[in-house]
């Protein structure tokens, strides 16, 4: 029999359909995988029992003859960002340890509804804060890439680094991941595998802990351009419970992908020439450009003159929201509680926060709390929200030549794990070309285009109007079709 | 602008994040090297520009006036509410005595 963790959602799905095999059959070779790959320490948590279950009730309802979902068989991880019902939830951190929901996260529900189960919690950096998986209480994340000839652990992006893992090694057909900055596309790129960031809004972020609210959107990571469209169909809709959510039907993505670009205009946005780009990252971009060519497109240039203000701009309005959401973490309610003997209520917050976060946590509340200051909120804060608008309109105004823009994900490949600590600024300007379609709520993908002369992938990035997932997914399957990217890394774990 | 170290322990207390001398110590050049980066966003000209909340235009919604219109997020709710509390005591969150 074929090795079933080989297999995308869209082939376990449609094999399981069809009766080649079934979805406890899937299942357990999956959750043998898991089980086999502890040195990734892509997982925080494991749930065989959970993927078991929703098999068995895949394939009895086919028996049955009922009606099969959108993801039927197709055992997922879970980013540990999604709160599970009666699953420890712990954003990576330490606060939260042990922390059980009571109730589901929308996300989540759906995808459970449409007929997936869930292999397990996966790793992130803590509160999804990081673009290496290094910020984890439960330990570093490791990409199942390494540079040829070497052992040295590779970071595997983050803060979706425990998805991207996961995904990239086999270990799981998909994952969910969000995107705050990044999160979803930086690690899809460093493992070779795709990610879209839907248009903010379209996936409730109801039961997601809560990063930077203005920002987070969750979406689907996967080895696909089909699977990740397959995917993103369950999870997104409208959620009463979001005061954000688009109250707009979820098209059909997966019956209208289409990789036949004619008529369509591919905008090269030229202030993403950076210095400290890789020559290898700019050579895949001439390469994109030529595939996207030859799917039909037209090929422009476009300006987004405020690019190099997007990076800066964000690591105000992030921190600035999360200190507000990381507000809540108290140890009353849930989680941690640190409480010195003979202490009052304010000594037992502080002593709780001082516990129960982790540096990069607590430098980016820090930044947060004191942008937010009175003083300084509008020299920083609105300054920032200001600047937001201009990277906005400067997509708006790029759209208005072009359908879809194709730029690198980052500006180098993966890096050695523990290699890039010494400042954290140096780790923020991994997520330069991403942070801009964040700060525009658009919709961005992550595909994998190629390998570079160290054996590690590298992707294209493509951002699409508001609501047009569909051409960002069409994009990226013509870069797909034309990449004939099958590199897979060597098992080590 | 740039922070001290006062200045960053007065931030900690604002955000309830207790910090001993040595952590203070390490976060100013941390936050300092951050706050001058940020500091570039003074050279765009802003002039007439609304500051940006909301990326996606949306209205705010109104829930239905009744009670429990979503089970979920309504109320009755007391034993999951409290069910990952540290200290739960007669119904209630317990803290530490807050009045003398």
């Amino acid at each position: 029999m074929t090795d079933l963790t080989q297999l995308g959602v869209k082939d376990i799905r449609d094999g399981v359909a069809k009766g080649d095999f079934t979805a406890r059959e899937v299942a357990e070779s999956f959750n043998a995988a898991v089980a086999q790959a502890a040195a990734l320490n892509a997982f925080i948590v494991t749930t065989p029992d959970h993927a078991l279950a929703a098999a068995d009730k895949v394939d009895a309802a086919r028996a049955s003859g009922e009606p099969l979902g959108k993801m039927a068989g197709v055992p997922i991880g879970m980013k540990d960002l999604f709160a599970t019902h009666g699953v420890q939830t712990t954003a990576a951190s330490h606060i939260l340890e042990g922390f059980t929901p009571r109730y589901e996260s929308t996300v989540s529900q759906k995808l459970w509804d449409a007929g997936a189960g869930m292999l397990g919690k996966l790793n992130l950096d803590q509160f999804a804060m990081g673009s290496s998986n290094e910020t984890s209480y439960f330990g570093n994340v490791s990409s199942p890439w390494r540079k040829a000839g070497s052992n040295q652990p590779m970071s595997p992006g983050g803060s979706s680094g425990g998805s991207s893992s996961a995904v990239a090694a086999r270990i799981a057909p998909a994952a969910t991941g969000t995107d705050t900055g990044g999160s979803i596309r930086q690690p899809a790129a460093f493992t070779g595998i795709c990610g879209i960031k839907p248009t903010y809004g379209r996936c409730s972020r109801w039961g997601i802990v809560a990063f930077a609210s203005s920002l987070d959107q969750a979406g689907p990571m996967a080895r696909s351009v089909e699977d990740c469209a397959i995917m993103l169909g369950a999870m997104a809709g409208f959620d009463p419970k979001d005061s954000t959510s688009l109250q707009m039907d979820v098209p059909d993505w997966e019956a209208a992908l289409n990789s036949d670009l004619r008529g369509k205009k591919v905008g090269i946005p030229r202030e993403y020439r950076m210095e400290g780009t890789d020559q290898a990252i700019l050579d895949s971009w001439e390469q994109g450009k030529a595939w996207l060519k030859d799917a039909g497109a037209e090929i422009v240039d476009v300006s987004l003159p405020h690019t190099k203000y997007a990076l800066p701009a964000y690591y105000i309005v992030a921190p600035a929201e999360a200190s507000s959401n990381l507000a809540r973490y108290d140890g009353v309610r849930y989680g941690l509680r640190d409480l010195p003997d003979g202490v009052g209520l304010q000594d037992m917050y502080a002593a709780t926060r001082a516990a129960g976060f982790g540096d990069e946590v607590k430098r980016r509340i820090l930044i947060g709390t004191y942008v937010l200051s009175a003083g300084f909120y509008d020299a920083y804060y609105t300054q920032a929200q200001k600047v937001r608008a201009l990277v906005a309109r400067d997509f708006e105004r790029a759209f208005a030549e072009c359908d879809v823009i194709l730029a690198p994900t980052t500006p180098t490949a993966s890096f050695p794990l523990g290699s890039m600590n010494e400042d954290p600024l140096t780790m923020y300007l991994n997520d330069v070309f991403a942070v801009p379609a964040s700060l525009a709520g658009l919709p961005a993908m992550s595909v994998p285009a190629t390998i570079n002369a160290d054996g590690l992938p590298l992707g294209l990035q493509l951002v699409g109007r508001p609501f047009d997932e569909q051409g960002v997914l069409n994009a990226g399957l013509a870069i797909q079709q034309r990449a004939g990217f099958t590199a897979k890394p060597e098992k080590w774990w | 602008m740039s922070v001290d170290k006062a200045t960053v322990a007065k931030i900690a207390s604002l955000a309830r994040i207790r910090m001993d001398d040595a952590a203070l110590e390490r976060m100013v050049p941390e936050l300092n090297g951050i706050l001058q980066w940020v500091e570039q966003l003074g050279e765009v000209d802003v002039t007439g520009i609304e500051p940006m909340a909301a990326v996606i235009p949306n209205t705010l919604r109104l829930r239905d006036d009744v009670i429990d219109a979503d089970p979920l997020t309504g109320g009755g709710r007391q034993g999951d509410v409290l069910a990952n509390a540290p200290a739960a005591e007669h119904g209630f969150f317990g803290v530490p005595k807050v009045i003398e």
